[in-house]
């Protein structure tokens, strides 16, 4: 067993399926000798030569467009953006092209798009978006945020071996923050679609993914110990498809929800998390379901507006006593 | 500079001229199945471009890749695609190559390695120097081959597509068929360099511009350009100019087109063009021409014959095939 970091854990599955499948290769900018922007391709180029760990010019586009096209005939890209926020300007070849080529023309398109996302480091506007609620408007491509290095090895793993493609957000702020001891080469493969129940609990359940699983843990130790409250966490993992049996028996269990992510509110997972109970589990619930998410506006960059704007545990801890207390 | 055409023989010539024949015939029946209100959504046809779709798509070999645009049912039937699947696909049937689900000639057909398109202009481009990168990975000496139009070549894709594939030295072959019109915009408001393939030298790959009415010249063209990627010489651009000889679709009258422009075109059709040339050359008389001309006739009426007859897909398929297994 050794400890490795979220990133290494991405670097590991990376590497793992490049020797496992040939048909695996690596695209995206400076990606090679430089071993990407956050390192996480480092030593990849070495072990595997330019053609599999492959540098791009700066087109985002053509980076996720030429994915579609290796994937048609057979490969299986992994694109990376350098940071998710890019991702925008590759955004028609994700939602155009890559998410309806199997519906119209029944060829699978098995690409990876690894995201880079998330705020919290100072990063400004333009690099520290969640872009998921986006995609996961689309029909045709598939979702995953994970929140730990087991998740983000396992749910890589199996990103690159699903037929469809994946957008894959990886959080920056968790790259180097968060350690896990796992066993060494292991091959657990995490399945797409399926939820991690996190802590369960008995008073309310904080439904989540990506950042966010760590500040309602801290949350809810501190709801713990000032207001005696046992908290159960979901980790959603998945948010394309979503697990609508694991969110529908943690209501069974708690009747309690408030429902946490990084990206801003409106129109994002909760609002479809929400809608989900609302229509199927309108009669466990005690309480209105609550939202906690950035503020709508873009990510600001001073240090003081970027706490203000991000969800935490403080805001967390303000929700969860609004539904106990209602 | 156009290749020279005396690399193409007279099969090839034959060929050329079936096809474009074909095209005509399939597309006319298309309109008139569009007015008697059986075809639904836009019908864009190629009439005035044929010659360089039908020789685009005849320039390549079986294992090549073709990705077709909205202009390019000739490309299709050059590349082996049945006027039948066609007209399954334009009347929206179940036993269609997109059982019903895509529209127009938007199908891909993975036995004769056609790629459809999306409406997205230049989005295909990106995606054809992917299979072609993915091809070279693999091996395989194939070639893929993409058109745009003069008004989609100022897509931010074409520019990302076009230089990935020339860094890549990418087996890829991008044709322009700069018909003078992109849908109502003229090519002047479209852009104002002197010629759209003089953008090959920013991206360091050769750039051709040729008579796109001229069938044997851009067969000729288009073929060395398959030729070079195939020999690891990387992508070329090929601008063919031709014009729309119609409206931008079957609903489009085109009132703003000059005039004067459509009258000079009218003396280059490409399918009369070719014609006079093979009959001069002694390929071609008026029964030959009668004998295929009847035989691409039968062919369409059997097929229209067949699709209309076909089943309509069922409702339910609209929710199946969304995810791949
Ligand atoms: C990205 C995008 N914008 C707009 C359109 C709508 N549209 C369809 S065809 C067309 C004109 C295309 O002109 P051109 O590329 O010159 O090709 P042509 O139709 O003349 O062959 C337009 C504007 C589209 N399909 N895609």
């Amino acid at each position: 067993m050794a400890e490795i970091t979220y990133l290494q854990a991405i670097t590991e599955a990376l590497r793992e399926e490049m020797q496992r499948d040939e048909k695996v290769f690596l695209l995206g900018e400076d990606i090679g000798i430089y071993g990407g922007a956050f390192k996480v391709t480092k030593g990849l180029y070495e072990e595997f030569g330019q053609a599999r760990v492959m540098d791009t010019p700066i087109s985002e586009s053509a980076i996720i467009g030429v994915a579609v096209g290796a994937a048609l005939v057979g490969m299986r890209p992994v694109a990376e953006m350098q940071f998710a926020d890019f991702i925008t300007v590759g955004f028609s070849q994700l939602v155009t092209n890559a998410a309806t080529m199997h519906y119209r023309y029944g060829i699978p398109v098995p690409i990876v798009v690894r995201a880079p996302s998330g705020g919290g480091i100072h990063g400004g506007a333009f690099h520290s978006k969640n872009p998921e609620a986006w995609f996961v408007h689309q029909p045709g491509l598939k979702v995953v945020a994970p929140s730990t290095p087991a998740d983000a090895k396992g749910l890589l793993k199996a990103a690159i071996r699903d037929n469809n493609p994946v957008l894959y957000f990886e959080n920056k702020f968790l790259y180097r923050r968060i350690k896990e001891k796992l066993p060494e080469g292991d091959d657990v493969v995490v399945p797409i679609g399926k939820a991690r129940l996190v802590k369960p609990g008995r008073h309310v359940s904080l439904i989540t993914y990506g950042s966010m699983v760590h500040a309602c843990l801290q949350a809810a130790e501190i709801l713990n110990e000032q207001d005696q409250l046992d908290v159960e966490i979901l980790d959603l993992r998945t948010l394309q498809p979503l697990d609508k049996e694991a969110v529908l028996s943690t209501v069974e269990r708690t009747s309690r929800v408030v429902i946490v992510h990084e990206a801003n509110l409106t129109a994002g997972i909760g609002a479809e998390v929400a809608a989900l109970i609302s229509d199927n589990g309108f009669e466990m619930l005690d309480a209105p379901i609550k939202r906690v998410a950035a503020l709508d506006t873009p990510t600001p960059y001073a240090p003081v507006l970027e706490e203000y704007f991000m969800p935490n545990p403080e805001k967390i801890i303000v929700a969860v006593r609004q539904v106990i207390h209602f | 500079m156009p290749a020279k055409t005396d690399v193409v023989s007279n099969e090839i010539k034959l060929q050329l001229y079936s096809l474009l024949y074909k095209t005509r015939a399939t597309e006319d029946r298309i309109i008139a199945l569009y007015r008697q209100g059986r075809i639904m959504g836009g019908v864009y046809t190629g009439r005035g471009v044929e010659a360089t779709t039908v020789a685009a798509g005849l320039a390549l070999e079986k294992q090549d890749y073709l990705f077709p645009i909205h202009r390019d049912l000739g490309a299709h039937l050059a590349k082996g695609q049945s006027v039948l699947n066609i007209l399954l696909q334009y009347l929206g049937r179940g036993n269609s190559l997109t059982k019903g689900k895509d529209s127009g000639i938007h199908m891909s057909d993975t036995t004769l390695n056609i790629i459809g398109n999306v409406s997205h202009l230049g989005a295909m481009i990106p995606v054809a120097v992917g299979v072609a990168m993915a091809k070279k990975m693999q091996n395989e000496k194939v070639v893929t081959l993409n058109f745009i139009g003069e008004g989609g070549s100022n897509i931010g894709d074409f520019h990302e597509g076009l230089n990935f594939a020339a860094v890549h030295k990418a087996p890829f072959v991008l044709v322009i068929e700069n018909n003078q019109y992109a849908y109502s915009t003229p090519a002047h408001k479209e852009y104002v360099c002197n010629r759209l393939s003089d953008r090959a030298q920013g991206y360091g790959i050769p750039g051709y511009h040729i008579d796109g009415t001229d069938a044997l010249g851009v067969y000729a063209t288009i073929k060395k350009a398959i030729e070079d990627a195939r020999n690891g010489k990387g992508p070329s651009l090929i601008e063919c100019l031709s014009m729309r000889m119609v409206g931008h679709s079957a609903h489009d009258d085109a009132f703003y087109v000059d005039k004067e422009q459509m009258k000079k075109y009218e003396k280059k059709d490409p399918f009369l063009r070719l014609e006079q040339v093979l009959r001069k050359e002694g390929l071609l008389d008026d029964k030959q021409i009668k004998r295929i001309q009847d035989t691409i006739d039968k062919e369409i009426e059997q097929a229209t014959d067949i699709a209309l007859n076909s089943p309509l897909p069922e409702a339910h398929w609209a929710a199946e095939g969304v995810y791949a297994e």
